[in-house]
């Protein structure tokens, strides 16, 4: 085909509306921060989330439910892609709206950049979710890289913060490098870089499948430095930890969300012929990091890396969910895993998004309060807020009947299903070593004395939308058939 | 064997060379020189793809451009050679070991496919039409998503250097001028009656 005979199709830009008038958005609101005199950034604060509901109308009004591509079959739209969206601009939003009491106490933060980066942040994870095309993955990761680096480097006068963001940077640069190898591997061996072009070709098998599956470990390296599973989970602990809080909040949340939907598209879309090779990969990293993950949290005194050691088992865990999805070439049981992956992953990442907050909640005058031993005692500060954390540590030790049980029990129920009954009894084994160190955070509420009695001050709207996640925990956990079918439903019409 | 394949291993070991002294080069600077060296061998095997204008255009920007100013800052930062060769060769026979097992493993999975040159699905290149026409109209079409993403990106690199580098004004003792035009004599100097002391 030469060029002259090139057809140019105007693409649908209906169907990425949401990504575009992010974008815009995000430029115009960096603008209109220039003009803004107010020190606290209300105006820029009160834009960017009213940019996210906007964003949230946008994507239910262009939402078919059909599969559908533009850009050249580069963007893909479909329901999962959508569902997954909107859950990305809720976190977004009560993310934001955490962090605001935390940015306003450190000077350097408090600037309308921040809110800037955030969304574009939220457009690079958006890019990712409907990706139908390696460079768009790449680009999409980026974007949402890049974004974060400058958001944890922004405190710039903390060296933890400093040394965390840089760290972050020479990794996540070495993880994309890896990605764009296995990227360039598979392009030579299928030679195109559409997604659902490269799950043709595999399906039709004129492919070099050496190089294939060469590239496919260098894929998986990738995603999985992305996700924190062992053994790419170094920097997990130290970026947690050495971040800004309200940054720790943001990176622990939302983007969780987008590498589930970049595993999706890679590995389920794009190759899912070659399952039985990432499948038994992805089995050695889920349970690496289970183990790991538990047994290093139970040493921690500090919340923000136990909570880093609990996100790799859980990122672990929900990997079980992937990797059963098919059993000696037949995918009957596929739905039913993946959306229990899913499902795992949106109850994870709010359950995550309530625990940081409360460590929001307690960082005060300019303090962190990110130790084990600041929740000392925290029963008698306030009765209401010891229960709500309670809530969300049983939740994500995965005691019944809270949201995390349900969870986790859903995956196992895929594991059992599909056969792998050995890494059933691992999984359980490991997540009853987790309830450890949740139980400790627990009992030092409740058992122990504070170290000062002072009650917990924090602004009205901050504690109704804490207590709101909170009970959301707690009410997903006593009717979770809804958000579940959901998943499953929307898979189902995307797969 | 054809002389194109020839030129393409040529290429490729000197690539290779060359990528292996970035990062076993003792001296910044020679790091910085067989990176050059590396970007334009790669140029040269893009050209051997009737890929003029991508192998004009790396040269240009990278070596014309990016390199040089990466050359200055190397030379200006004052990089203390030992301090960064310290704990080497405690950590060397481990690190050797992992990479020749690395690459053992490498060659015996990619060694049997390499014999040939590889011909393949690989798009060729439009050679009816020009190439800086082709990648232009590809740009703007085909790739017409990623290239405004890459835009964003860029977008971010700039707000990120200015929201991390910017500070703000220094608290100097300079006096504005359109203040100082008003000042009176009272701001000047203040008379204050205070009573005399008794000499002793």
């Amino acid at each position: 085909m030469t060029l002259a005979d090139m057809q140019f199709v105007t693409p649908d830009l209906r169907l990425a509306a949401a990504e575009i008038f992010i974008s815009l958005m995000a430029c115009l609101i960096l603008l209109f921060d220039l003009l803004v005199k107010d020190r606290k950034r209300t105006a820029t604060f009160v834009a960017t989330q009213l940019t996210l509901v906007a964003a949230a109308l946008i994507t239910l009004a262009t939402s078919s439910g059909e599969i559908s591509y533009t850009f050249s079959n580069m963007y893909v739209g479909d329901l999962m892609g959508d569902l997954l969206k909107l859950l990305l601009y809720v976190t977004v939003l009560v993310v934001l709206f955490y962090s605001r009491g935390y940015i306003l106490e450190r000077e350097q933060m408090a600037k309308g950049e921040y809110y800037a980066l955030a969304l574009f942040a939220t457009l690079g994870m958006m890019v990712m979710i409907s990706a139908n095309h390696f460079v768009i993955v790449y680009v999409g990761l980026e974007l949402l890289s890049l974004s974060l680096y400058a958001m944890v480097a922004m405190n710039r006068d903390s060296v933890p913060a400093t040394e965390a963001a840089m760290k972050y940077f020479v990794l996540g640069a070495l993880a994309s490098g890896l990605l764009l190898y296995g990227m360039s591997m598979i392009y030579g061996a299928t030679g195109t870089l559409e997604i659902t072009a490269v799950a043709e070709r595999l399906y039709t098998g004129q492919v070099d499948r050496m190089i294939l599956v060469f590239g496919l470990v260098f894929v998986v390296s990738g995603v999985a430095f992305k996700l924190g599973v062992v053994p790419f989970h170094m920097w997990i602990p130290d970026v947690y930890h050495g971040a800004p809080t309200a940054v720790t909040l943001f990176i622990a949340s939302a983007p969780k969300l987008a590498a589930f939907a970049m595993l999706v598209r890679l590995m389920v879309n794009g190759m899912i012929v070659l399952a039985q090779d990432w499948q038994a990969m992805l089995i050695l990293l889920a349970v690496l990091s289970m183990a790991i993950g538990n047994i290093a949290a139970i040493a921690q005194t500090n919340l923000k890396r136990m909570l880093a050691y609990s996100a790799i088992s859980h990122m672990g865990f929900m990997l079980l969910g992937m990797v059963t999805g098919v059993v000696s070439g037949d995918a009957r049981f596929a739905l039913n895993a993946y959306s229990s992956s899913m499902f795992y992953v949106i109850t994870y990442v709010l359950t995550s998004a309530g625990t940081f907050g409360m460590i929001l909640l307690l960082a005060r005058g300019g303090l962190e309060s990110d130790e084990i031993d600041d929740f000392r005692g925290l029963n008698k500060r306030s009765p209401w807020f010891a229960g709500m954390m309670m809530m969300m540590m049983f939740s994500m030790a995965g005691i019944p009947f809270f949201v995390g049980f349900f969870a986790k029990f859903s995956v196992l129920q895929a594991v059992v299903a599909a056969g792998y009954l050995w890494l059933a009894i691992v999984a359980v084994a490991f997540s009853l070593i987790g309830c450890f160190y949740y139980l400790r955070v627990v009992k030092i509420m409740y058992f122990e004395q504070p170290v000062s009695p002072t009650p917990i001050e924090a602004p009205a709207q901050m504690k109704i939308l804490l207590s709101a996640n909170s009970l959301a925990v707690a009410l997903l956990g006593i009717f979770p058939q809804a958000l579940m079918s959901l998943c499953a439903f929307s898979l189902l019409r995307s797969l | 064997m054809e002389f194109k394949t020839f030129v393409f291993y040529f290429l490729s070991a000197i690539l290779v060379l060359a990528g292996l002294r970035v990062i076993t080069a003792r001296n910044p600077v020679h790091a910085a020189l067989y990176l050059v060296l590396a970007f334009f061998t790669a140029s040269g095997v893009w050209m051997l793809l009737q890929a003029e204008f991508l192998a004009i255009a790396l040269v240009l920007v990278y070596v014309g451009a990016v390199m040089v100013l990466f050359l200055f800052v190397v030379m200006m930062l004052d990089i203390n050679l030992d301090r960064l060769r310290e704990g080497f060769w405690s950590y060397l026979p481990l690190g050797s070991i992992i990479a020749l097992l690395m690459v053992v493993e490498m060659g015996l999975v990619l060694g049997g496919n390499y014999l040939g040159l590889f011909e393949s699905s690989v798009a060729q290149a439009a050679a009816e039409d020009s190439n800086v026409q082709a990648v232009g109209r590809l740009l703007f079409t085909d790739y017409v998503y990623p290239f405004e993403l890459a835009s964003v990106i860029l977008l971010v690199g700039i707000v990120a250097a200015v929201a991390l580098t910017q500070r703000d004004k220094r608290k100097n003792k300079a006096v504005s001028p359109s203040q100082q035009v008003f000042v009176k004599a009272r701001d000047r100097v203040r008379v204050l009656q205070m009573p005399a002391e008794k000499s002793e």
